[in-house]
């Protein structure tokens, strides 16, 4: 009775904490620990309890990606986190385009489209969003910048040359022949400001000879959900920490065969007392192809499983803002949506 | 936000322009509220940018108090993650002041 009682036990807490894949499923998929589900297991949402358990952990980072583990949340609140850095931070890009000469091949409004996807380094942080139905923009939320290039012609070049490069001056327009407009008293307000796109060396368009093109554009305020040229993070993701336990003690060439079906590094051999044993060193790396469950004699002494309140992030920027600032501008979104609904609840009398 | 309901037991709340980002993690804190028998949102239709957030609450207690319990625990989530979050970010030495 003993053994059955912490069997079942044992069965419990996997389906509280693990999610299991099998082999034609994922099991265990929803959060049940709510107060009330498990008799015995005290569940309430208690503060306290769940200051403890949580920990983050910065695993690596870099220039403009960040690596780091939420250990102790839950599904909800780390996919809260991620669909803001997604669609919700705010960032600038450039929203209106004056064209006032365009010979060049590309059209008008393709010209446009490029021009909104280029990332601009300007913290967004430091201006307003847009009134609707403003369309001068003033200095507090418009960004201009102005893209004023001329192809012509190399008179030094050779005569049989074929090269473009050597050709013609210009041929390429490139993201770093857009300047910076001030509008306003912007130079006063940011007086060692460089406002400028991330990358210098973006293709926008191509042109020959006696082709110009001469545009201003204006910059404003918006989000990922608006138009995606608005997202922040190139990509931002999270999985959950993989956890790959073993039944039985597998040896020999089921060993090797085990250490073939997983991610390189997840399972190591040793060798005690002459036999070769598979050990799980590091479940972290694995990436679950789940290769294990095409052989017959090792699908049963595997258990492949994640841990539910583990998430490791991976969020990469795109330059505008670095991505720890990205994070905590996310967190800081979600908890003004919940002031605006505390104040609106406060406000409006319920009857 | 509108209410709408029987009694006070039983409330939907219409939220709007918002989506699962909030509808999703502020459904799992109310749940996790041992005074709330039901808590629930669903999502009307895609093209429209609101939310119903139901709530149902055992034993006559107004549903709105689970709802703004919710939110505060929400923003304590939150605030928590983000000063663990900061500090983690600081150099070995500055943490030992938090």
């Amino acid at each position: 009775p003993l053994a059955a009682a912490m069997a079942a036990k044992r069965g419990t807490d996997e389906m509280r904490d693990r999610v299991v894949l099998g082999e034609f499923g994922v099991r265990n998929v929803h959060t049940t620990d709510f107060p009330g589900n498990y008799p015995g297991y005290e569940d309430g949402g208690d503060r306290r309890r769940f200051e403890e358990a949580f920990r983050v952990d910065i695993i690596r980072e870099e220039e403009g990606a960040l690596e780091f583990d939420m250990v102790g949340i839950d599904a909800a609140i780390a996919n809260a986190f991620r669909r803001i850095l997604l669609a919700e931070v705010p960032t600038m890009a450039v929203e209106k385009v004056f064209v006032y000469n365009n010979t060049s091949i590309v059209q008008d409004e393709i010209l446009a489209h490029r021009l909104g996807l280029i990332p601009i380094r300007a913290d967004p942080r430091l201006f307003e969003y847009r009134n609707q139905g403003d369309e001068e923009g003033t200095e507090i939320d418009t960004l201009q910048f102005q893209l004023k290039i001329k192809c012509s012609r190399n008179p030094q070049a050779a005569k049989e040359s074929s090269d473009p490069n050597e050709l013609y001056f210009n041929h390429k327009v490139y993201s770093k022949h857009m300047t910076w407009v001030p509008l306003g008293n912007q130079t006063d307000l940011f007086p060692d400001a460089d406002f400028r796109p991330v990358h210098d060396d973006i293709l926008i368009a191509l042109l020959r000879p006696g082709q110009e093109i001469d545009v201003l554009m204006h910059c404003v305020k918006g989000i990922g959900k608006d138009h995606a040229k608005f997202s922040p993070v190139a990509t931002a993701s999270y999985r959950l920490l993989p956890d790959i336990t073993l039944l039985q003690p597998i040896e020999d060439e089921a060993a090797e065969m085990l250490q073939k079906c997983f991610s390189p590094g997840v399972i190591e051999i040793q060798n005690i007392k002459g036999k070769k044993v598979a050990r799980v060193a590091n479940a972290r790396l694995d990436t679950f192809s789940r290769e294990v469950f095409r052989h017959e004699g090792l699908k049963n002494l595997v258990r492949l499983a994640r841990v539910r309140n583990h998430y490791i992030f991976s969020v990469e920027s795109t330059g505008i803002l670095p991505p720890d600032v990205l994070v905590s501008e996310a967190i800081k979104i979600l908890m003004g949506k919940c002031q605006r609904f505390l104040n609106e609840l406060d406000s409006v009398p319920m009857e | 936000v509108q209410a709408d309901g029987t009694d006070g037991n039983c409330v939907t709340f219409v939220l709007h322009d918002e989506d699962h980002t909030l509808g999703n993690s502020l459904r799992y804190m109310v749940m996790k509220n041992p005074d709330v028998e039901f808590c629930g949102y669903c999502i009307t239709h895609p093209s429209e940018s609101k939310i119903n957030f139901r709530i149902q609450t055992r034993g006559g207690l107004p549903a709105v108090e689970p709802f703004r319990k919710g939110l505060n625990d929400l923003m304590g989530v939150c605030q928590h993650v983000l000063s663990t979050f900061e500090v983690r970010l600081l150099p070995e030495e500055l943490r030992g002041l938090f």
